[in-house]
């Protein structure tokens, strides 16, 4: 491929793309994310090959193997076009038929398509289901189409022509000025607007300037910022680029977790092409403009996705952060001027000037504009990657999109903003969702992790993880946070043991408002957020586990106990077989007892104990009931047990 | 151990041709360690050694990074790596009862490797496949929505 020369060279590039393409053809596209890898999309893939080959079919039907689709809990899912008949988890024994029936009789195989839990109805194509049709997909609807490892793909769908825009037709004052109209905020964490950090790295002086792209993505349960490197790595290099050309900077880095091979991976394919495209490097389409990427792997800390640690750890050196006074937008990669963007961010950018900050300010609030991608997770019934506008209620995010909660349980909070956010319970789940309104509310935006949970999860227990997790990632350098979070975990680790005494929660209150003055960095300052925000709104469960020594959620270890109920044993053996540590006793027509002194609390039993049955129960804040005397547990014949007759 | 020495030994030619990529450029150390631990699964003192003198960096310096991070590791790790993931989505859905359960079954805590090294155990926070939780990962192969009682023929599938 000649390397593209010129706006001109790009669009009739993209002309000669579309035009080879013919859309009436057969196409089977299949989502290739980590996920859907983890649910077997390689085997998919290879039984979607061979199948073809047994029945020559190999030049009359496509295949391309695209990024997430988002909806990860039904994954793997395949496309069959033209007819974009969607079909989900769909195994390789599935394959035959579907080639069979489908792509040549173009006949529908229902099981395979999409059924409304509540009312059974099947739905033949993707923007029908719920999950995805209340969505807005901007920044992610390139995930669907595009096979990562092949620009033309990209490229087809109009990429790069924003970044041709941009030099082509605007002055890098320009660039910028749309993007500050646009009031792009930055979606990896504070929502610090992206054309105020641009201008700062703009106009201080010193030379050469940095551009980065942050994909650490640290925060346990966000995984957007992955699918988007993984499924459309293009579209952030173009913002990245951009973001150069408004800047100023001659050379980016794109950081990005090594616990993400797969994106690792594409990325490097993906500034293979660009450079070979003449999209990357010197006189990007003729333009004159120059610039260059490189990939830093991060190595495993989450401290590193803040700016100054992450600078120090593309420098070499271990990835702590400096002291904030000192703005790394001023002063950063090698002490120059270094401009930081989160992959999101960047992926909003060439959508902003290719159709212009005031059809961005069209979406979203007030004060956050256009949409955000969160990774909806935890005990709701879709997970998946959702996009919505800024604005949406969590109500409509969690029961329209995400289907409500498992097992007809009860909504008890949604965590967003990671381990610096919050727990946000059941009486604002009307709250629009932006930046600002996640901030009333006691949690934050965060990059976008939404973590349900339902009444199984003890909210001390969570905030006791929380702390644990920030414990173990604080990298020591200052005393408040290193310190603070270290009495913290005590605290709460006594608290859920059955410890925790009068005073636990004024102290934890205490120790976080020292800590929010104090510390270092970010990771510090909203350490406590969690913990203050549980204590706010579930301040009764832990005064349950303080006075009462008691877990409601009947989730802490050491103020459970197991416990079979007599009426309704039916005396199965599958707990007394299933239990590790022996603790079951009796036989078949004779009760199960669990003997306490022997009991790890496991939990297999409760988890093996058939549901109707239900006779192993879980006891808080009482005493475990006395064992039936071994003479009475014999079950006789014929009598009922648990609405089951022996 | 000593085994595993001689296996370093064998292997200091790889170690050195890792290192030449990156020899005479900035700021590439933890680059250079990250290929040096998905090459053995580990960092031996023998390899730090070698990086120092043909680096001129200091050993103490190249310590510090291995140390910091979670993806490089100072000790020998066994046949098959387990990760249980404690991520947010992991965590709400149950894996704290599946990580007790594999420290149970296999004697050990997260961290350490079995005395026959056949596994290692780790907790990594957020596997990034939040939809599929709890999630167990051996070796590369993906575990997903396990419960308490599938824990022991998971593992049973790994020699």
């Amino acid at each position: 491929m000649p390397r593209l020369n010129s706006k001109e060279d790009l669009k009739a590039l993209r002309r000669k793309i579309v035009g080879m393409r013919d859309l009436t053809k057969p196409y089977i596209t299949l989502c290739s994310g980590t996920a859907c890898h983890a649910t077997g999309s390689d085997a998919v893939a290879a039984a979607i090959q061979k199948e073809l080959e047994k029945q020559g079919l190999t030049e009359e039907v496509g295949v391309r193997r695209t990024g997430c689709h988002g909806f990860c809990e039904r994954g793997p899912i395949i496309i069959i076009y033209p007819a974009e008949i969607c079909y989900l988890n769909v195994t390789p024994e599935d394959v035959p038929e579907i080639i069979s029936k489908t792509v040549k009789g173009k006949e529908i195989i229902e099981r395979l398509l999409y059924a409304d839990p509540n009312t059974g109805e099947r739905m033949v194509h993707e923007q029908d289901i719920p999950f995805y049709k209340y969505q807005t997909r901007l920044v992610f609807s390139g995930n669907l189409w595009v096979d990562p490892t092949n620009i033309e793909d990209y490229i087809a769908l109009g990429g790069y022509r924003a970044l041709a825009k941009a030099l082509h037709e605007m002055t890098p004052e320009e660039v910028l000025e749309e993007v500050k109209h646009a009031n792009l905020r930055g979606r990896g964490g504070g929502g610090f607007p992206a054309g105020r950090k641009w201008e700062t790295t703009r106009d201080i002086s010193g030379e050469p300037k940095y551009v980065i792209v942050n994909c650490d993505e640290g925060d346990p349960g966000a995984y957007m910022d992955r699918s988007i490197m993984e499924g459309n790595p293009h579209r952030v290099l173009e913002g990245l680029t951009i973001a150069a050309y408004a800047i100023g900077a001659t050379q980016g880095f794109v950081y990005v977790r090594q616990e993400y091979p797969l994106a690792v991976s594409n990325l490097a394919i993906a500034l293979e092409q660009a450079k070979e495209y003449g999209l990357l490097g010197e006189d990007i389409l003729g333009s004159g403009f120059g610039f260059d990427v490189i990939v830093h792997r991060g190595a495993g800390a989450f401290i590193s996705g803040e700016s100054s640690a992450l600078m120090n750890a593309i420098e070499g050196k271990v990835g702590e952060p400096r002291p904030k006074y000192v703005h790394t937008s001023e002063a950063g990669i090698w002490d120059k001027p270094s401009n930081l963007n989160n992959v999101e961010t960047l992926a909003n950018v060439p959508l902003i000037i290719e159709k212009g900050a005031d059809w961005f300010g069209s979406i979203g609030t007030e004060g956050s504009k256009g949409t955000k991608i969160f990774s909806l997770v935890g005990t709701v019934n879709n997970t998946g990657l959702v996009e919505v506008p800024m604005g949406t209620t969590l109500r409509d995010i969690i029961y329209k999109i995400g289907g409500g909660i498992r097992g007809g349980k009860r909504f008890k909070g949604v965590q967003t903003g990671g381990p610096s956010g919050g727990i946000i319970p059941e009486q604002y789940l009307d709250s629009p969702v932006d930046f600002d309104e996640l901030t009333k509310l006691g949690s934050m935006m965060g990059s976008g992790g939404m973590i349900v949970i339902d009444e199984d999860t003890c909210i001390v227990d969570l905030a006791r993880y929380f702390v644990d997790f920030l414990c173990d990632e604080s990298c020591g350098k200052c005393v408040p946070c290193r310190e603070g979070l270290k009495r913290m975990r005590e605290i709460l680790e006594d608290i859920v043991a059955g410890r925790g005494k009068e005073g636990d929660i004024e102290l934890l209150e205490e120790i976080a408002v020292v800590m929010k003055k104090a510390s270092l960095c970010a990771l510090g300052t909203t350490a406590a957020n969690p913990t203050l925000s549980t204590i706010r709104y579930f301040r009764d469960e832990y005064e349950a586990h303080i006075k009462e020594k008691r877990c409601p959620s009947l989730v802490c270890k050491n103020l459970i106990s197991y416990y079979i109920e007599p009426e309704k044993c039916i005396a199965c053996l599958k707990c007394l077989k299933n239990c590790p540590e022996g603790a079951i006793e009796g036989e078949k027509r004779v009760i199960h007892v669990i003997e306490q002194s022997k009991c790890v609390k496991c939990g297999i039993c409760y988890d093996v104990c058939p549901p109707k049955v239900g006779a192993v129960k879980k006891i808080s804040g009482k005493p475990v009931p006395p064992s039936l005397p071994e003479a009475e547990r014999a079950i006789r014949k014929g009598k009922k047990k648990g609405g089951e007759s022996d | 151990m000593v085994e595993l020495d001689m296996k370093v030994k064998m292997n200091m030619k790889r170690v050195d041709e890792i290192i030449e990529r990156y020899k005479g450029e900035e700021g590439v150390l933890i680059q250079l360690l990250l290929d040096i631990q998905s090459e053995f699964n580990w960092i031996p003192r023998e390899v730090i050694a070698r990086i120092s003198e043909t680096m001129q960096i200091p050993r103490s310096q190249i310590y510090r990074i291995v140390s910091f991070y979670k993806a490089m590791s100072l000790n020998p790790v066994g046949r098959h790596i387990i990760q249980v993931c404690l991520g947010t989505a992991c965590q709400v859905r149950g894996a704290p009862k599946i990580l007790d359960r594999v420290e149970e079954n296999l004697k050990i805590k997260e961290g350490d490797t079995t005395s026959d090294m056949r596994f290692s155990l780790r907790r990594v926070n957020c596997l990034g496949c939040c939809a599929m939780g709890p999630v167990v990962v051996v070796d590369g192969n993906y575990h997903g929505k396990i419960t308490s009682a599938m824990v022991e023929d998971i593992l049973e599938k790994y020699e």
